[in-house]
């Protein structure tokens, strides 16, 4: 039997790559000038570079603009980088930030409705018809988490469940009583609700056949423990509060990868070293360019994301590029012996395993050859009073880690709790060698 | 026809087995019998004590993985021969040691040895039947 695919805006989600191609060209051409005219700290950065809007007459011209970092909004923290004048703009989200001055980012009416149209198009993808009861459980407020899914969810036409974050107790009882069918939150969240409902034995209750899990790192040993635990279809979405919220990438049937909404936003791989563009299949820190926003349009942003992006058909039908899940962040990035090495990547292989992720990576330097040494520590599940039981999960870490990061890395099992924490969390990287003290 | 044995998870450095016989000794447990198996990096720490539930909860306490094995305890005449006797008689009926060590404590003109097996009744079978005397939990209790 074919499967039937849903579609928020199929002509749209399933045009050809030339027509995509055509709408970036006259959507990028457009907001260059709307932000060069309206927006003097990027008018700054192109007249630094010498690129004036007459430069940008296609899409293949976006390398010559300059880049935006999270430092640029801080710096023009608040208004800095908006191009709309304030009585034009309904809305401003933030982001969590840990360090330094928050990013807030502008909304006119039009911003927020082709944000919330790109998150009725992840719900959709997501099985999401109006039939369905939608519990949102992202937060409220600044975050984008709850209110992007609430407004993809009504224009979608879900009952929609504005519930926000926390109230464990609250949440299943009006998932249980009001038969939410689609639930949107982090995926650790995910698990947790898995777990309480276990504890009160009421999954005979639960009629959940789909979640929209993002606004975290989450692995493929995720995934398959929520679907199997909730009984339901698990979905990645991605989104950064500076492009716009989740929704800028949302995963299909095919659940292997996202597709970018490339009607609004275009997607570049670059080398984070030194800025190059990469050919697709590359892997390398992934850069958005907003081309239908008007108060916020970033261009050239850079995510710190590392991931690959593809045009290989889809299943789906729907034709806009796909990003992989990120493997890490570029600021996260070793170089180990040439070959870049992520945390993450080590992590997923740990998890596989059976071990925790409470492990510690430490690189070193031994004459002109660079070491890697990756600790974690031992669990009751685990451990075995035959040493050759743990010599055989030392090997097979081993085996594991080396055909992920491609180089040796020597797996030490070490006693629980001995990693050294800072705030609760292991500290993951430890560089000895000093490369950049010269 | 078992007798309770800690197998404890201890990193290879020093200081590691102190510790933890410090913190049983701490909780009022006598260790019985002793014994270390390790690899460059890490090792196993088997213990035979006079309150296992009272050690493991005292491991815990300090965050040590560690786990209740199923062991079997033989008495071993003092004589010459004694041991390999038991370990002919192991060998012959194809099962396999895995370890074995001595106990700290000797009663009499008794040695006592700890055996590691995967099948102990099968073990503890023969060797009854071949007239060894298996030490019981309530023998190390009474130690
Ligand atoms: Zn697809």
């Amino acid at each position: 039997m074919e499967k039937m695919e849903n579609y928020y805006q199929k002509e749209i989600e399933t045009a050809s790559y030339e027509q995509i191609r055509q709408w970036q060209s006259e959507r990028l051409v457009k907001t260059v000038k709307h932000v060069y005219e309206n927006n003097t700290y990027y008018r700054k950065l192109m007249d630094e570079k010498g690129v004036t809007p007459d430069d940008i007459k296609c899409v293949d011209d976006l390398h010559k603009l300059p880049f935006l970092t999270k430092d640029d909004l801080r710096e023009a923290y608040p208004y800095g980088l908006m191009s709309k004048p304030l009585s034009e703009c309904v809305r401003i989200q933030s982001t969590s930030g840990t360090t330094g001055k928050r990013v807030v980012a502008f909304y006119t009416q039009h911003d927020i409705d082709l944000w919330e149209e790109c998150c009725a198009r992840a719900i959709t993808a997501a099985g999401g018809t109006k039939e369905d009861v939608c519990q949102v459980c992202y937060g409220y407020g600044l975050f984008t988490g709850g209110p992007g899914l609430n407004g993809g969810s009504h224009k979608v036409g879900c009952l929609t469940l504005p519930m926000s974050s926390g109230n464990t107790e609250r949440q299943l009882q009006f998932m249980t009583d009001l038969e939410a069918t689609i639930i949107c939150c982090t995926p650790s969240y995910a698990q947790y609700l898995a777990e309480s409902i276990e504890e009160k034995g009421i999954k005979d209750k639960v009629k959940l056949k789909a979640g929209i899990f993002g606004a975290e790192a989450w692995t493929e040993e995720m995934r398959k423990d929520i679907e199997k635990r909730l009984g339901i279809k698990a979905y990645d979405i991605y989104g950064l509060t500076e492009i716009s919220g989740p929704g800028v990438a949302f995963e299909c049937s095919e659940q292997n990868g996202m597709h970018v909404n490339e009607d609004h936003f275009i997607a570049e791989i670059i080398d984070p070293k030194t800025g190059e563009v990469l050919p697709e299949g590359e892997k390398g820190e992934l850069v958005f360019t907003c081309i239908t926003k008007e108060a916020f349009p970033m261009i050239r942003y850079r995510t710190k994301d590392i991931c690959v992006l593809s045009r290989e058909k889809c299943s789906c039908g729907r034709t806009h590029v796909k990003m992989a899940k990120p493997m890490g962040r570029s600021d996260d990035m070793l170089i180990v012996k040439g070959v870049n090495v992520f945390p993450s990547q080590i992590e997923e292989v740990l998890l596989a395993k059976g071990l925790t992720s409470n492990y510690q990576i430490i690189v070193d330097r031994e004459k002109t050859s660079d070491t890697i040494e990756v600790r974690v520590e031992m669990t009751p599940e685990l451990f075995s009073d035959k040493i050759n039981e743990l010599s055989k999960i030392e090997r097979e870490v081993n085996d594991a880690l080396k055909s992920m990061i491609g180089i040796s890395a020597l797996v030490r099992i070490v006693e629980p709790k001995s990693i050294v924490r800072s705030e609760g969390k292991a500290v993951r990287v430890i560089d000895r060698r000093n490369l950049y003290n010269n | 026809m078992t007798i309770n044995q800690l197998s404890i998870f201890v990193e290879n450095k020093a200081g590691t087995v102190a510790k933890i016989t410090k913190s049983i000794a701490d909780a009022g447990v006598s260790i019985r019998a002793l014994s270390v198996a390790d690899t460059q990096e890490f090792g196993i720490l088997r213990l035979i004590v006079s309150d296992v539930e009272k050690a493991k909860e005292a491991l815990h306490e300090n965050d040590c993985v560690v786990s209740i094995t199923k062991v079997i305890g033989v008495e071993i005449p003092d004589v010459a021969g004694g041991l390999s006797s038991v370990l002919e008689l192991m060998s012959e009926n194809s099962i396999n040691v895995e370890y074995l060590y001595a106990f700290i404590t000797i009663s009499g003109q008794h040695a006592y040895v700890v055996l590691r097996v995967e099948d102990n009744d099968k073990a503890a079978k023969i060797l009854k039947e071949n007239g060894v005397k298996l030490v019981t939990q309530a023998d190390i209790d009474s130690l």
